[in-house]
């Protein structure tokens, strides 16, 4: 079920490059924004129209198109392991307000494009961010796929990559399946 | 009884594992612990088993090892009774690809106690990535995590040291 408030609604954007590991910014802390500031907000369009031309993407972060900021857009609609969505939406400063129920999962990326790994994340999160364009608070509280996502983003903003995470030294996986 | 240090190394082809499992049963060789993987297109086996004779092993893998396919065998000593101790954790490595990182960084990992249980190393175009499980001696974990970070820095790579989690249900 979709938000109406948290939906993005935003201009069209461009489609980016998506850069891939071991570029600097996917390491690096990604700096806090103004969500009302247009650059941030033209950033979130570009987010948001890169990770719709991407076949299986599910979420983009800023560093991912090699900008170190702490912006990410998320849309799971439609996939098997999704349980609550929230539809399009692209979140600022995101934090991590609670996160519970831990379980493993198999993730990939775009900026690590030949692996897959295993990671444990929580199967249900809070998450608290401030919206692009209108500067709202809000506060995204999910499972399943979509917490994970989030988590996934929230990394990326932080500088980390699932392979910072992967459950083990047997948890990493040459990716078969390109979508 | 004996027990026998195997590896088995060769391009990988469909069957590698049947015929040197059959070659093994064959002699009553009974197969304990192993790591079976492919890497870069080569099927590696590292196998220990108890049974027969070194030579009797070597004998029943000749027929096996060929087309490339390389046996060894020889006889090691049981595992001691006290096996692993420490705390576990994991080490995580990735970073442009560049000579010497399995190298920095184990050296850091040796010298604070750390004893590696399992390492894997994959690299994938210019991206390289090193994940090893670590026992660690109590207390080790802090002053390890400021020297690889300080290793990771002159290698221009990124690394991450956590507890290893295991849930016993």
């Amino acid at each position: 079920m979709s938000d109406p408030d948290l939906v993005w609604a935003g201009p069209p954007g461009r489609v980016l490059p998506v850069v891939t590991a071991p570029a600097a910014v996917l390491s690096t802390i990604g700096q806090e924004v103004d969500p009302t500031d247009p650059d941030i907000v033209r950033l979130a369009a570009d987010l948001v129209a890169t990770m719709r031309v991407s076949p299986g993407c599910v979420g983009l972060a800023a560093p991912q198109v090699g900008v170190g900021a702490q912006v990410f857009c998320v849309d799971v609609t439609g996939h098997p392991k999704a349980a609550t969505t929230h539809g399009t939406f692209v979140l600022c400063n995101a934090k991590i307000i609670e996160a519970t129920r831990w379980r493993p999962g198999r993730e990939g990326c775009m900026s690590v494009p030949d692996l897959t790994g295993d990671v444990k994340r929580a199967a249900r999160v809070v998450v608290e961010a401030v919206l692009p364009g209108t500067g709202e608070q809000a506060t995204v509280a999910t499972d399943a796929f979509e917490a994970r996502a989030l988590q996934h983003e929230v990394d990326h903003c932080g500088g980390k990559l699932f392979l910072d995470r992967v459950a083990g030294a047997h948890a990493v996986y040459q990716r078969k399946v390109y979508l | 009884m004996h027990e026998l240090a195997i590896t088995v190394i060769g391009p990988d082809r469909t069957g590698i594992v049947a015929d040197v499992a059959e070659a093994l049963a064959g002699v009553g060789a009974n197969l304990t612990d192993s790591t079976m993987t492919r890497l870069r297109g080569h099927f590696a086996m590292t196998l220990i088993c108890n049974g027969p004779t070194a030579e009797q092993v070597e004998a029943a893998l000749g027929p096996v090892a060929t087309g490339g396919l390389l046996a060894t065998v020889r006889r090691v000593e049981p595992e001691a009774a006290n096996g692993a101790s420490g705390e576990p954790y994991l080490v995580s490595v990735h970073g442009a690809d560049r000579l010497g990182i399995v190298a920095a960084v184990t050296r850091v990992v040796a010298g604070a106690g750390g004893n590696i249980t399992d390492l894997t190393t994959r690299l994938t175009g210019p991206l390289y990535l090193l994940v090893a499980e670590v026992d660690l001696p109590c207390d080790a974990a802090d002053e390890l995590a400021q020297r690889l970070a300080v290793a990771a820095a002159e290698l221009g790579v990124d690394v991450t040291l956590r507890r290893a989690e295991s849930e016993i249900l």
